[in-house]
This record gives structure tokens, sequence and C-alpha cells, in this order.
């Protein structure tokens, strides 16, 4: 496994980390929502109801997003849950910071070097839909669109430095 | 096996799967505290024994580390076993958290078997 450092010194070494993303937002889905990521025939835009964001700080700078519709977060509270998703109610911004949280997590201990020397921030969590998000980064970011239940989410993260 | 629980996070929503995993690993919670940090976890544990506490590291106020480094001097928290529970995968806290008295560690993700491969053990004594 390369270090943070090996990957960020290296050429293209961002992309060698979609895989890595992609591996911890599964895992976080499987094993915590009991369902499978599915990858989307065409690129799918979900309308961005809610936003929940983790800082990362220390070798790795940068913030990652999980953006999905209401809907999607509704169930997605439903599953970690256990309850209906009738039952669901101001609990889906805990919950989606939380998966945001635990993906920002998973993918960083799978980074030789990153477990140790990255801090990850509380989750921010928007709601609403009429916003928009600047980022400031030099570096291009990475960014994840998949399949939760035939509903399209986004995962992004912004790399700072 | 019936015992009482504090589950210490920040999250809500991690709470109740945190119980929920305790409650499919087959343990007889009789009774579940929460709390949302260190500190909450320190005046509950004032006027409430309980068999078992997990806590969670990165938390406001107080995190779990400040916590665990306290709870010597809590009457009710007594050889009462320590499970932490959390995203953090650093060796170094880790180390820290066992070595501040922690029996167990589990990272998230996690499963209801993971919880129930770390927590049984400790409960039983043999961890």
């Amino acid at each position: 496994m390369k270090s943070a450092n090996e990957l960020l010194a290296g050429k293209g070494t961002h992309e060698a980390w979609t895989p890595l993303l992609e591996m911890a937002t599964r895992e976080v889905f499987e094993l915590m929502l009991g369902c499978q990521l599915t990858i989307p025939a065409a690129a799918e835009e979900p309308i961005p109801e809610v936003t929940a964001m983790v800082g990362l700080a220390g070798q790795l700078c940068g913030v990652l997003s999980v953006r999905c519709d209401g809907k999607a977060a509704a169930l997605m509270t439903s599953k970690m849950l256990g309850v209906e998703l009738d039952k669901v109610g101001p609990e889906i911004s805990d919950a989606i910071g939380e998966v945001c949280n635990m993906v920002a997590g998973n993918f960083k201990n799978k980074i030789a070097g990153l477990a140790e020397g990255c801090l990850l921030s509380p989750p921010t969590v928007i709601t609403g839909s009429n916003y928009s998000l600047h980022c400031l980064a030099e570096s291009p970011g990475l960014e994840l669109r998949l399949l939760f239940e035939r509903m399209p989410i986004v995962i992004s993260l912004e790399i700072h430095s | 096996m019936a015992i009482c629980a504090l589950i210490v996070d920040d999250s809500s929503v991690m709470r109740k799967i945190v119980e929920r995993s305790l409650r499919q690993a087959g343990l007889d919670l009789t009774k579940v505290f929460e709390a949302g940090n260190g500190a909450e976890a320190l005046v509950v544990l004032q006027t409430n024994p309980v068999d078992l506490i997990l806590c969670d590291i990165n938390m406001p106020v107080m995190d779990g580390l400040e916590f665990i480094k306290q709870l010597p001097g809590v009457a009710n928290a007594k050889g009462v076993p320590v499970v932490m529970i959390t995203t953090e995968g650093s060796e170094s806290h880790v180390v820290e958290a066992l070595s501040h008295g922690a029996r167990g560690y589990i990272r998230k993700p996690f499963t209801p078997e993971q919880v129930k491969e770390h927590v049984v053990p400790v409960l039983e004594g043999k961890s």
C-alpha cells in the first residue's frame, strides 16, 4: 500500500484513489444499511436536497461530501434506524452526516499514513437545493456517481492539498 | 445475559444502531442510557450504575479519550468494561484508548456480528 505522500507526489495521484473511495463507500452502505450500491448506466445528477460534508485536515486537506435527494436521504435513514420510511423524521441530517463521516473515515483508513496523519471534522449537513458550492481547491477532485436503491447519489472529494 | 448499557456518541442515529446491534448480538438489555458526549456520560454515571459502556472517540465538548481518562474517578464505572466504537482508525488512538482501560475497539462501519465478537467476550471476562 502506498503512503499518502507517495500518492500525492506521483503523477495522476488523485485518480488512483477513486477505487479506494468507491470501496470505502460501498462498505459503509453494505455494512450499515444492508444494501449494494450499483453503477448507473448514464450519469444522473440528483437534486441535491441533502448534502453532508466532512472536512479532512493534516496530510490530506479537503472536503468529502455526499449528496442526494430527499427521498434517498430518508430511505438511508430508514435503513440505518431499521424503521419504516414513514416513521423517519428529523434524524435525516444526523444519518446522512454519519454516512459521510463513515465514508471519510473508511476512505482515509485505506491509505497508508492517512489513518494516523489526517483528522476529520464533525459532519456539516445542508438541506435544500438552492445553493452553490464554490471550492477554491486548485487540484481536481474525485467524484463518484452511484445508485442507492436506483436513486442517484454523488460522493465527492475536493482535495485542497 | 441481562445488562444495563451506556452508549456514548454524538450521533443519535448511531446510538440507535449500536443499541440494535447489541440486541442482535443476543444481549438482554434491561436498560440503555444514551449520552451525546463524554461530559454527558459522566453525568449519567453519577446516578446510574451500568454493566457496559460503548463510546465513540470524536465528539464535541468531551471526546471519548478524555472520557475514559476520567472514568477511574467515577464510582459507578469501577470495573465496567468500555468498548470504543469509532471511525477513527489511528493506531495511536487505539493504543491510547487501550492504555486508559478500554477493553475493545470497533471500527465503523461495523456489522452486528463484529459488535458481538468484541462485546460478548468482554462481558464474559475473556478479554
